[in-house]
């Protein structure tokens, strides 16, 4: 007698946790990824040669940082080590493989008055020639 | 009076003193000759871009810029 109840008590519980798993799934899968604007402040930085694109795919500082933009740097690089994270996942490649690779168009992408690290390491102003990359980009 | 009181009190330390410092000594040594220490002089390195072929950059060229043109928030 006892033994049966213990039983069909012990099956709710198992129909509630999928039901509670499903709906965070659910919740996790609503929350969209919040698009949101480029911060003023992480332009003005950029436009004046303070912070610039490194070869590895992340953003550095090409002259000693407030604390306000090392934080503004350090939030975007977690960003953007996480989307490299998903589409080096997505693609079957390392972190570092897709980070460079995307390192190689963003210094591609940089505008003249930018700042730009070579691979040497050196702090590089971009003007109208190209800018001094790594040989393996495409 | 008082120099025979401090007298009498001087062997009994430079005992205890003398013990102390032939037995350091050798337990030092002893210690020295079993515990080496050795720091490498050189910082270990590891080179991340052995991983990163011409190759492999080529490839992933085409999903790298859609990530960037679709995340421009953080590039």
């Amino acid at each position: 007698m006892g033994k049966n109840v213990m039983r069909m008590t012990k099956w709710k519980p198992t129909g509630l946790a999928l039901a509670a798993i499903a709906t965070t799934a659910a919740v996790a899968l609503a929350v969209p990824s919040a698009m949101a604007q480029r911060d003023p402040a992480y332009a003005a930085a950029r436009a004046a040669g303070q912070i610039g694109e490194q070869p590895d795919g992340y953003l550095g500082f090409a002259t000693p940082p407030t604390p306000a933009i090392r934080a503004l740097v350090q939030d975007l690089n977690i960003k953007r080590k996480a989307a490299y994270t998903a589409s080096a996942q997505s693609t079957g490649s390392t972190v570092e493989q897709f980070a460079f690779t995307s390192g190689c168009n963003l210094i591609a992408k940089t505008k003249p008055g930018e700042k730009y690290q070579t691979p040497g390491g050196v702090w590089k102003t971009r003007d109208a020639s190209p800018p001094e990359r790594d040989a393996r980009c495409p | 009076m008082k120099r025979t009181k401090i007298g009498a009190r001087r062997p009994t330390i430079d005992v205890r003193h003398v013990a102390v410092m032939i037995g350091a000594p050798t337990l030092m040594g002893a210690l020295t000759g079993c515990v080496q220490i050795e720091t490498p002089d050189k910082p270990i390195e590891i080179n991340l871009n052995i991983n990163i072929r011409q190759e492999v950059v080529y490839r992933l060229d085409g999903d790298a810029k859609k990530l960037i043109e679709q995340n421009s928030e953080i590039f």
